[in-house]
């Protein structure tokens, strides 16, 4: 490269071609060195890496998947899950409603939450918060979530809150990489093997609905539900948001959330709206619900209620 | 742009072509960055020891989990977060060189120009890496890509913020690259080929300032940021912090660099600062005065930033000192013929620029937070690990400024040509 021809110059060159060289080795060594954590954890398989978003996976593909899924679960965690792809049922749209007359605050649907969903244990995470406010308030404000004692404690009233699974969710909106969408049966849900983990649906949430896998979850061999389905309760990667899924794997089979069934008061109510008998449109009809942040025009499928 | 020479016309007769000449044109820039002075050793290995470091601490982020983070579900941006808004904004602000240069015609200007289009392209690849650093799941990135994975556009800002982001940075690497690349032939410079780009480039400067703040002032579940004055904000913040960074980087240059530094282009960013800087603090009484005057349930955010609520206020004292910071800076800022006092600039433009890093990054990422959407008051300090990763990419940022710096001095001098052997740019 060097035109010039003064032997000085030229060994001056070499030598800080020289130095140069050995600095940009000793760079990329120091480089490959501090990166060096990324090789001793957890392995991504190629197949999880380019496995495609739920919405484009054809049968076949689903079934591999959700082997490969068991596969996992029975190394990391040495459980014979099981893991289903529950799909709506045409004509159903599923509400939820709380008679907060009669909730007295005991946190069983909390607990329940925990352990039908496989949420880390350290954490005791749950899709549900339940917040104690005084009566006279409907300012959440002025409530706790952590709240201790017998309950149900003098003037005060019991307001559990989780994914409202709104019929206009920003959650969705925000999303860049289309990981989390409404279904037909109303619920929302996340990919799991999609989400990038960018939180932006958590700052989006205005009910505080969305949790983060801050780590690979905890949960005990013999405590795992085996139960599980690809948008909901299977154990989630590390990483990754995850939220209230109305329990899809138990209520689009016909039966009740984990929430609803632990509930020792009766509070809850849960059903198909489009159902003409059903429950939970007889006390739409009858009783005089409301939502939570109406104002933001999010349009929930959770209802409250007071009846005395 | 190899090919962009036209290859009709030959009057030498062993023209080189761009295959020739633009393989030199990089060794040539690469040989630049990597020579200098003890002092610019000193400081591009200091720099690459702390991106070093960002790096190290992010593998283990990486593989342990975002647990090390003190991020919460409550508190789910942090530190990377208000970086990276921050980081936008001295990307911006780097405009403000541009202006005066091409839409005024400020000849003295267009000769250091170049300074603030390299501003913008090292912030821009810092805000890229702030990004990435907050991502839970690194590794699925590709999801992002259009045809690849999802791209949920136009209904997501984050996927607007993504485009003019990079965008812009493609904008800038045009410009630089192409106006340093002819320099280096010793050509006059195309105006077809970069003016266009110059004036997208103003218009696309106000863009990502702007999208990036309606990934805020977008989301109704959160009053604090739901403001329709946030992006104006978030502007005239830009336009104090891109222009004291540059000022200070002027400074540097003259003292260091034994660089000429004209004083007509220091004085005209004096100027702007003198202005945006009121704007600025203008722009916060409006938006205190509307939340405290009417009250209510929306202030909380606010109140827990100034003046804490019970047992939390971690932010009480980090914005009041961003608040003593603007104003005195403002007031410094006010004096005339402040070019002339280098240790007054220093001062003020290191007080503006801290004082908008706080208020603009940490001091309204976190507050959004605080209390949550249920009114849970769990407050949020960043943790070694994210002052590691953040340290390393700002590091990461200043290695790449430092780099441009180097190689454009000399090619902008005539010292380094294709023509001509100037072996002595490497002494400098």
């Amino acid at each position: 490269m060097s035109e010039n021809s003064t032997a000085e110059t030229k060994s001056g060159l070499s030598r800080r071609r020289l130095v140069k060289g050995l600095g940009a080795t000793l760079g990329v060594t120091a480089f490959g060195a501090a990166l060096s954590p990324l090789f001793g954890g957890p392995k991504v398989s190629a197949d999880e890496l380019m496995q495609r978003h739920y919405k484009e996976l054809s049968p076949e593909d689903k079934k591999k998947v959700l082997e490969r899924l068991q596969a996992e679960a029975k190394k990391s965690y040495g459980a014979d899950v099981e893991i289903g792809d529950h799909r709506p049922t045409p004509n159903t749209k599923f509400v939820y409603a709380i008679n907060l007359s009669i909730c007295n605050g005991n946190g069983n649907c909390v607990e329940a939450c925990h352990r039908e969903n496989n949420h880390d244990r350290a954490s005791k995470e749950s899709y549900i918060r339940v917040l104690e406010m005084p009566k006279g308030t409907m300012d959440m404000e002025k409530g706790s979530t952590t709240y201790t004692g017998t309950v149900p404690a003098k003037d005060k009233f019991y307001l559990p809150v989780q994914c409202q699974q709104c019929d206009e969710p920003p959650c969705v909106d925000v999303c860049p990489v289309q990981a989390t969408w409404k279904e037909q049966d109303g619920i929302v849900v996340v990919d799991y093997n999609w989400c990038i983990g960018c939180r932006y649906c958590m700052a989006a949430c205005p009910y505080h609905a969305r949790r983060f896998n801050w780590q690979k979850p905890d949960v005990p061999t013999l405590e795992i539900n085996k139960k599980q389905s690809y948008l909901s309760n299977r154990i989630r990667p590390q990483g990754v948001v995850e939220k209230c899924h109305f329990c899809l794997h138990r209520t689009r089979e016909g039966r009740l959330p984990a929430c609803l069934e632990a509930c020792p008061t009766g509070a809850r109510v849960f059903g198909n709206i489009l159902a003409p008998k059903s429950n939970i449109r007889w006390i739409l009809e009858n009783k005089r619900v409301y939502v939570l942040k109406e104002e933001l025009g999010t349009k929930p499928s959770f209802f409250y209620f007071f009846d005395k | 742009m190899s090919d962009m020479l036209a290859p009709d016309d030959s009057p030498k007769p062993a023209e080189a072509t761009h295959w020739d000449s633009y393989p030199r044109f990089l060794m040539r820039a690469i040989s630049a960055a990597t020579d200098g002075s003890f002092l610019f050793y000193a400081w591009m290995t200091g720099l690459t020891a702390v991106f070093l470091v960002g790096v190290n601490a992010w593998a283990h982020q990486v593989t342990s989990g975002m647990i090390h983070t003190h991020m919460t579900d409550h508190v789910s941006w942090g530190l990377y977060i208000a970086n990276f808004t921050f980081m936008v904004g001295v990307a911006a602000g780097g405009v403000m060189m541009v202006i005066p240069a091409y839409l005024y015609k400020d000849k003295r200007m267009q000769d250091v120009v170049i300074i603030g289009e390299l501003l913008a392209i090292a912030a821009i690849v810092a805000c890229l890496m702030f990004v990435v650093a907050d991502l839970g799941r690194p590794d699925r990135g590709w999801h992002m890509l259009p045809g690849l994975g999802r791209f949920n556009f136009p209904i997501s800002m984050l996927t607007w913020d993504v485009l003019v982001l990079n965008g812009y940075l493609l904008l800038n690497l045009h410009v630089v690259g192409y106006l340093l690349y002819t320099r280096f032939l010793g050509k006059k410079p195309n105006p077809k080929w970069y003016k266009p780009f110059i004036l997208i480039s103003i218009v696309w400067a106000i863009s990502i300032h702007t999208v990036t703040a309606f990934l805020y002032s977008g989301l109704g579940g959160r009053p604090f940021w739901n403001s329709a004055l946030l992006a104006p904000r978030f502007l005239t913040s830009a336009f104090v912090s891109g222009p004291a960074f540059i000022l200070l980087t002027m400074v540097v240059l003259k003292r260091f660099g034994k660089v000429n530094v004209p004083e007509g282009p220091m004085n005209t960013l004096v100027k702007i600062i003198r202005v945006t800087i009121l704007i600025n603090l203008l722009m916060i009484i409006s938006e205190l005065f509307t939340e405290f005057y009417a009250g209510g349930a929306h202030t909380s955010s606010a109140r827990y930033l100034f003046f804490g609520h019970g047992e939390a206020n971690a932010l009480v004292p980090w914005i009041w000192t961003a608040i003593i910071f603007n104003v005195v800076a403002a007031l410094v800022f006010l004096k005339p013929q402040l070019v002339q006092n280098t240790r007054l600039l220093v001062v003020a433009c290191v007080l503006a620029f801290t004082g908008m890093w706080i208020e603009k990054g940490m001091g309204l990422i976190v507050p959004g937070f605080v209390p949550s959407t249920l009114h849970e008051y769990v407050e949020y300090v960043p943790s070694h690990l994210e002052w590691r990763v953040a340290a390393g990419v700002i590091a990461f940022g200043l290695l790449v400024y430092s780099a441009g710096i180097k190689i454009a001095i000399p090619i902008l001098r005539g010292e380094m040509r294709f023509r001509q052997p100037a072996e002595k740019a490497a002494t400098d």
